[in-house]
C-alpha cells in the first residue's frame, strides 16, 4: 500500500493539488493498479529489448523545404488565459 | 425525404447523381440532431452555420462539374480531440472547454479539401481516457440502442452519432481499443489503422507511441472512403509511415475465398466472456467457412499480460503529455492561484477530472527515479513480448478472428468504483494496439438483450485493405443470408 508521503510526492511531481479525501481515495486506487500491474514480474524479460516504437521508422529527416510562415500568431497569443503584453503572456513572479 | 437514414456511400452516390443536394442532406442530419442530442448527448458542440456554408459550397462547385470526390458534400462529426478551426477542441474536459483551436488538424484539413461538411465535434471521455464516455465533462453518451446503457469509449460520442444517424460517418481515435469497442457496443463499424497510417498532427495526444485516428461509420465500405482521404505521410508528424496509400474501395471487392483466418485460444478461454459474445463468435465462424475462408487455431501466449503493459507505458505517456495543460498558454486558468507554482497546480487540479488525475499519476510514478526499469522498463521488454506473438501467428494467417470486447454494452455505472474493472474491458483490443497493428470492429450479431455485438478482425502492419474486405464481404454476406 503506497504511504500518504508516496502519494503526496508523486503529487508533487505532477503538479497537482490533491484534497484530504482524494490523497486517501489515490492512495487505495493507486495501490490496488499497481498490485495489478506486478503480474508482469511473473515473466523473464532478463534478454529482451525494449520496445518503445512501433512503426519501424529510424530518424525521419525533414525533406526538401517544408518550412512555410504559420501566420496565426495573434490567435495563438489569444488562447491564453492570463494577461497579454506587447504578444507576451504575462505571469505570475517565479523570484520574490 | 429522410435522407438522415443513408449510409455514407448511399449519401456519396446520391449527391453524384443529383438525387439531392449537400445542403439537404446537412439540413436532414441538423434537424435530427436537434431532436436527438438533448436525450443521448452526443455532440458537445455544433457548427450548423459552418455546416451549411460548406454544403452551399459543395453544391456550388458539383452544379459547376467541379465535385471535388466521393466525400464532396458528406456531412460528419469528429471527435473531440481534433482541432478544427469552425469549433471548440474540448477533448470532453473542463480545462478546454472554451479552446479554439488557431489551426486544422492534418486529418481534418485533409477532409476538409475533399468538401466534407463538418456538424460538429463530438463526446469522448476526458482526453481519451476511459471505456464508456463516463469520464466525459459533458456528460455521459447514451447507447442510442438502450439509453440506460453506456456507449462505449473513448470514441462513445462517435459511435452513438453514427449509429444515431446524427451524421454520416466519422473519426475516432484509439489508443487500446477506443474506436473498436464503442463501435461494438453501438452496433457500426470501426477501423483502427496501423500506428503511423493516419496522421496524428492537430489531434490532443494521450500516449504518442499509441494513439491512431480512423473512420467509423456505418459500413466498412464507408470507413474504407473516409480512411482514402485521411490515410498517408504527413511531413507535420514525423510517426506517419513513409508508404503509399493503396486503393482500399477496389481492394474491399475481392472474395475471400482461402483467407486463412486465425482464431486465438486464449481470446476464446477467457474467463468473463459473455454467452452471447461466445455464440455470436461462434456465429462468424460458420458465415466465413461459408465464405471459403480457412479457420487455423493459433496462440497468442502473453495476452493476458497486454492490459497490465498498457496501463504502465499508456499512464506513463499520458503524464508527459498532460504536462502542458498548467494554465499559462492556453487552456483553463484557477481564479484562485497566486503565485505562479499555485497556476500550475490548482488549474490542474481544477481544469482535470479524476481519470486524468489518475493515470497522470500512475505514469508519473512509473517514470520516477527507482520505479523506472521496474515498471516502464519491464513494461516495454513485455510489449516487445507480445508483438512477438503477433509476427510468429501472422507468419500462417492473413488476419486474426475475435471478438471485440468480452460483453455487450453495459449499464451505465456499473463499473463501479474499481478502475480495474473498467481496464479489463479492452482485453481484446489492447494486445493489437500495443503491436501497433490495424484492427476492425463490425456488426455481426445481437445479445439476448438486443444489443449489439461486433466481432475484430487483426491484421500486420499495414493491413488495413484485408481488413476493409473482409469486414465489407462479410457484410455484404450477411445482408444476402440473414
Amino acid at each position: 500500500m503506497l504511504t500518504r508521503e508516496e502519494v503526496l510526492k508523486i503529487a508533487k511531481l505532477a503538479k497537482i493539488r490533491l484534497s484530504e479525501e482524494e490523497i486517501v481515495k489515490y492512495q487505495k486506487d493507486l495501490s490496488g493498479i499497481l498490485d495489478w500491474i506486478g503480474v508482469l514480474n511473473e515473466l523473464d524479460t532478463e534478454n529482451v529489448e525494449t520496445t518503445s516504437q512501433v512503426t519501424g521508422l529510424v530518424n525521419v529527416w525533414r525533406t526538401g523545404d517544408q518550412i512555410s510562415p504559420f501566420g496565426k500568431e495573434k490567435e495563438l497569443v489569444a488562447c491564453t488565459p492570463n494577461k497579454v503584453i506587447d504578444q507576451q503572456i504575462a505571469l505570475k513572479n517565479i523570484m520574490k | 425525404m429522410q435522407l438522415y437514414k443513408k449510409n455514407i456511400a448511399q449519401i456519396s452516390n446520391g449527391l453524384t447523381n443529383g438525387d439531392f443536394t449537400s445542403r439537404e442532406v446537412t439540413e436532414s442530419y441538423i434537424e435530427r440532431i436537434e431532436k436527438e442530442n438533448e436525450r443521448l448527448n452526443v455532440y458537445i458542440n455544433t457548427c450548423f452555420g459552418a455546416a451549411r456554408q460548406m454544403a452551399d459550397e459543395s453544391d456550388a462547385r458539383r452544379a459547376e462539374g467541379k465535385a471535388l470526390g466521393p466525400l464532396d458534400g458528406v456531412p460528419m462529426s469528429l471527435k473531440d480531440v481534433v482541432c478544427t478551426v469552425e469549433s471548440p477542441t474540448t477533448a470532453a474536459s473542463k480545462m478546454l472547454e472554451d479552446f479554439l483551436s488557431p489551426y486544422d488538424a492534418t486529418l481534418w484539413k485533409k477532409l476538409k479539401n475533399a468538401g466534407v461538411v463538418l456538424l460538429g465535434k463530438v463526446n469522448t471521455d476526458e482526453f481519451t481516457m476511459g471505456s464508456s464516455t463516463e469520464t466525459s465533462y459533458f456528460g455521459i453518451t447514451k447507447n442510442p440502442h438502450d439509453d440506460t446503457r453506456v456507449s462505449g469509449g473513448s470514441s462513445g460520442g462517435s459511435a452513438a452519432a453514427v449509429a444515431a444517424n446524427m451524421c454520416a460517418g466519422t473519426i475516432g481515435t484509439d489508443t487500446g481499443g477506443s474506436i473498436r469497442q464503442p463501435a461494438h457496443f453501438c452496433g457500426i463499424t470501426g477501423l483502427k489503422p496501423t500506428y503511423g497510417r493516419v496522421s496524428r498532427f492537430g489531434t490532443i495526444p494521450m500516449a504518442s507511441s499509441l494513439d491512431s485516428p480512423g473512420p467509423m461509420a456505418q459500413t466498412a465500405e464507408g470507413c474504407a472512403m473516409i480512411l482514402q482521404t485521411i490515410a498517408g505521410n504527413d511531413p507535420n508528424d514525423s510517426t506517419t509511415l513513409p508508404n503509399q496509400v493503396p486503393d482500399y474501395l477496389s481492394a474491399i471487392q475481392q472474395d475471400i475465398r482461402g483467407l486463412k483466418i486465425g482464431i486465438p485460444k486464449e481470446y476464446v478461454a477467457l474467463e468473463g466472456l459473455s454467452e452471447d459474445v461466445k455464440n455470436v463468435l461462434e456465429s462468424a465462424k460458420v458465415i466465413l467457412q461459408d465464405m471459403g475462408a480457412e479457420l487455423v487455431p493459433v496462440s497468442l501466449p502473453h495476452t493476458k499480460y497486454a492490459p497490465a503493459v498498457y496501463y504502465v507505458i499508456a499512464p506513463s505517456e499520458i503524464s508527459a503529455n498532460m504536462s502542458r495543460y498548467d494554465g499559462v498558454r492556453f487552456g483553463y486558468k484557477s481564479s484562485e492561484a497566486k503565485t505562479l507554482q499555485e497556476t500550475y497546480e490548482m488549474s490542474r487540479s481544477e481544469g482535470l477530472g479524476d481519470e486524468v488525475k489518475r493515470r497522470i499519476m500512475i505514469g508519473t510514478y512509473a517514470l520516477s527515479a527507482g520505479y523506472y526499469d521496474a515498471y516502464y522498463k519491464k513494461a516495454q521488454k513485455v510489449r516487445t513480448l507480445i508483438k512477438n506473438d503477433f509476427d510468429a501467428v501472422f507468419e500462417k494467417v492473413d488476419v486474426i478472428l475475435s471478438p471485440t470486447s468480452p460483453t455487450p454494452a453495459f449499464k451505465i455505472g456499473e463499473k463501479g468504483d474499481d478502475p480495474v474493472q473498467m481496464y479489463l474491458e479492452d482485453v481484446f483490443t489492447i494486445p493489437s494496439a500495443l503491436a501497433g497493428l490495424p484492427g476492425i470492429s463490425l456488426p455481426v450479431g445481437k445479445c439476448q438483450q438486443n444489443m449489439p455485438i461486433g466481432m475484430q478482425f487483426i491484421a500486420p502492419q499495414l493491413g488495413e485493405p484485408v481488413l476493409l474486405q473482409v469486414a465489407h464481404q462479410m457484410q455484404l454476406q450477411m445482408i444476402n443470408q440473414p
